[in-house]
């Protein structure tokens, strides 16, 4: 029942910031620019059939635009690119790429923050403990496009150092190797492993620090007490009773992150060249492309769901109390 | 939350933190940096050779030298005077932006859990919504309306999309403190109710708000960089250190790396100071936080 809520409430939300971005595109981005900006300009009635073609006249009204749009997604059609080509098309094409970008980061991301908060906190005052905080704060303070640069730097000279190439920095895969041969997949891995390094070690910087606080807030416990006390060895009664425990908090967070996750990818990609959902996104804007815009409003937006329904189904997991409310 | 230790004397809580603050090493260490930060911004250029607009038709692309601290770009700009330009802009965004988010967060929070109803639902559910939909796409998307304008306007909407965690640790934090007795009475007393927020319960938890507000300080500094990076914020002829990352990054790993070293590496140390300084505020003024007030 509760996430049957949850799901509802969630997917209310996306139907609203979808709107509100293709609203808000519509608002700010001046597709008519782009025409009148050629030499030579063409004639106005020609640049107004243009724009009603795609949907993008600034004459017609907003609402009727909106309809428009709206009936377009309705039947499955998220409209036309600035191009005229199908903005599905194009879409289904950057998925793919950005998708494996956002899971490797965000799930090995995540993985290896908690597991490295919690044993911090387990070690609380140790070196590892002084090591990781350390580590994890001068992370966090470092922007996400300096730390691609950093890492793409340091692949190289990984590179130089080691006297043949193992890492790639730029785009997603060598031209000309086919797909699903041995040598296809090494040559993918090798240019996925230092983009997807700057996901996951922001990740494990975020994680961990939060992973930490609540794990000391739950060891200093009775119950964790308790648990020792009936015979639990320690690593039993820290990974069944505690590290349970003070995953809950996570959940909140895992949603959250989501978003900035694919905030970072954006930066991801335009360092190391990938032709992705963050990439699509920054060209959209810049060549006003409305109904772009709104698709990766939409795709954001599904990501967090899908995002936050998944930490709800987890917290109703560890959490009993969720459950019976 | 306040005077908990049962000191009599008014301002000894001030000197507690004070003392509790001054202890902390790394965090004093952070806020003399912070300091210097803006003192060599501000102040720095008054004593320096060359301006951030002079061009030096003698240099072109040179290394760091006697003449040009931090080298000089293609076009023979003075790589430290651009860099102490882009560090005032971008200081006084997080700066100006952080005040702004933290009292908005303040405001709508308190708002929420005070009068709770209809007014708490509709913030609660403007905060989920700003949450899937992150503050960097709507302020790139809104960039078209305010290039050419004033940086202000790029400052007020930064705030506008970051105040939401903390509003939400705001609106809990006053659905228990609006249950106490001296809110009870204030209100019998017939306050009225914003000044019943104002001055009854955000005061308590001021020591919450001046963290956030010092985090927040380098977090708008990160999301200036990151959206000017991409020319969706600080646009030029205005320069900030995300413009300058974004002129230059492509220089690094070679032998011009010097031009993205500076202003990248100095961005991080500021980044860094500044969070020194919101973690020993953190320990100093409640050193018994949890999980309470993330981040």
């Amino acid at each position: 029942m509760f996430l049957l809520r949850r799901l509802v409430y969630l997917v209310l939300l996306v139907v609203l910031a979808t709107s509100l971005t293709y609203v808000l595109a519509a608002l700010a981005l001046n597709p008519r620019s782009n025409f009148e900006g050629r030499n030579p300009a063409p004639p106005p009635a020609v640049v107004d059939a243009l724009l009603d073609d795609l949907n993008l006249n600034n004459k017609t009204p907003m609402l009727k635009r909106f309809g428009h749009w709206t009936e377009g997604l309705i039947h499955g059609s998220l409209g036309k690119t600035i191009d005229g080509g199908s903005v599905n098309d194009e879409m289904g094409r950057r998925m793919g790429v950005s998708l494996r970008l956002l899971l490797i980061g965000s799930i090995l991301g995540s993985l290896a923050g908690v597991a490295a908060g919690a044993y911090s906190a387990v070690k609380q005052y140790g070196f590892s403990d002084h090591l990781m905080t350390f580590v994890s704060f001068v992370i966090l303070s470092i922007p996400t496009v300096v730390l691609s640069v950093f890492i793409a730097i340091g692949g190289t000279s990984v590179n130089d150092l080691l006297g043949r190439r193992i890492v790639y920095n730029t785009g997603e895969y060598t031209p000309g190797l086919s797909n699903w041969t041995e040598a296809g997949i090494t040559d993918r891995l090798e240019h996925l492993i230092l983009p997807s390094l700057v996901l996951i070690l922001q990740g494990f910087a975020f994680y961990s620090r939060y992973q930490r606080n609540s794990m000391l807030d739950v060891l200093g416990s009775d119950f964790v007490r308790t648990a020792q006390a009936k015979g639990l060895r320690r690593p039993q009664a820290l990974i069944k009773h505690a590290l349970r425990t003070a995953l809950i908090p996570m959940g909140t967070f895992f949603a959250y992150e989501f978003a900035l996750i694919f905030i970072g990818s954006i930066f991801v990609e335009k360092i190391f060249t990938w032709h992705g959902m963050g990439e699509w996104f920054i060209q959209s804007i810049q060549r006003n492309d409305v109904n772009a815009t709104a698709a990766i409003g939409m795709f954001v937006a599904v990501l967090v769901l899908i995002a936050g329904f998944l930490s709800d189904l987890v917290t109703a997991m560890l959490d009993p109390r969720v459950r019976r409310s | 939350m306040t005077a908990a230790t049962g000191i009599s004397k008014s301002d000894s809580r001030g000197r507690l933190v004070l003392r509790r603050f001054l202890r902390r090493r790394l965090a004093l260490f952070g806020l003399l940096m912070v300091v210097l930060f803006f003192g060599f911004a501000y102040l720095g250029p008054d004593f320096y050779k060359w301006n951030y607009n002079q061009l030096d038709p003698a240099a072109f692309l040179e290394p760091p030298s006697a003449s040009h601290w931090f080298g000089t770009t293609q076009n023979g700009f003075d790589m430290f005077a651009q860099t102490m330009r882009g560090m005032q802009k971008s200081l006084i965004i997080g700066l100006v932006g952080a005040l702004l988010s933290t009292a908005i967060a303040a405001l709508a929070g308190a708002a929420a859990g005070y009068f709770s109803g209809w007014t708490d639902r509709g913030i609660i559910a403007l905060i989920d919504l700003l949450l899937v939909l992150p503050g960097f796409l709507i302020i790139a998307i809104l960039s078209p309306l305010f290039q050419r304008r004033t940086w202000l306007i790029f400052v007020v909407l930064l705030a506008a999309f970051q105040w939401m965690i903390t509003a939400r640790v705001v609106r809990s934090m006053t659905l228990s403190l609006k249950e106490r007795e001296f809110i009870h009475a204030a209100r019998f007393a017939g306050v009225s109710n914003w000044k019943i927020i104002l001055r009854h319960l955000l005061p308590n938890m001021s020591s919450f708000l001046v963290i956030d507000a010092t985090i927040n300080v380098s977090s708008l500094i990160l999301a200036e960089v990151g959206l000017s990076f991409f020319g969706f914020g600080v646009q030029p002829p205005d320069i900030s250190l995300g413009t300058l990352i974004n002129d230059h990054w492509q220089a690094a790993g070679t032998q011009d790396g010097y031009q993205f070293y500076f202003p990248a590496i100095l961005l991080v140390a500021l980044v860094l100071c500044v969070n020194l300084v919101g973690d020993g505020l953190r320990d100093a003024l409640d050193p018994n936080a949890g999980m309470g007030a993330p981040r």
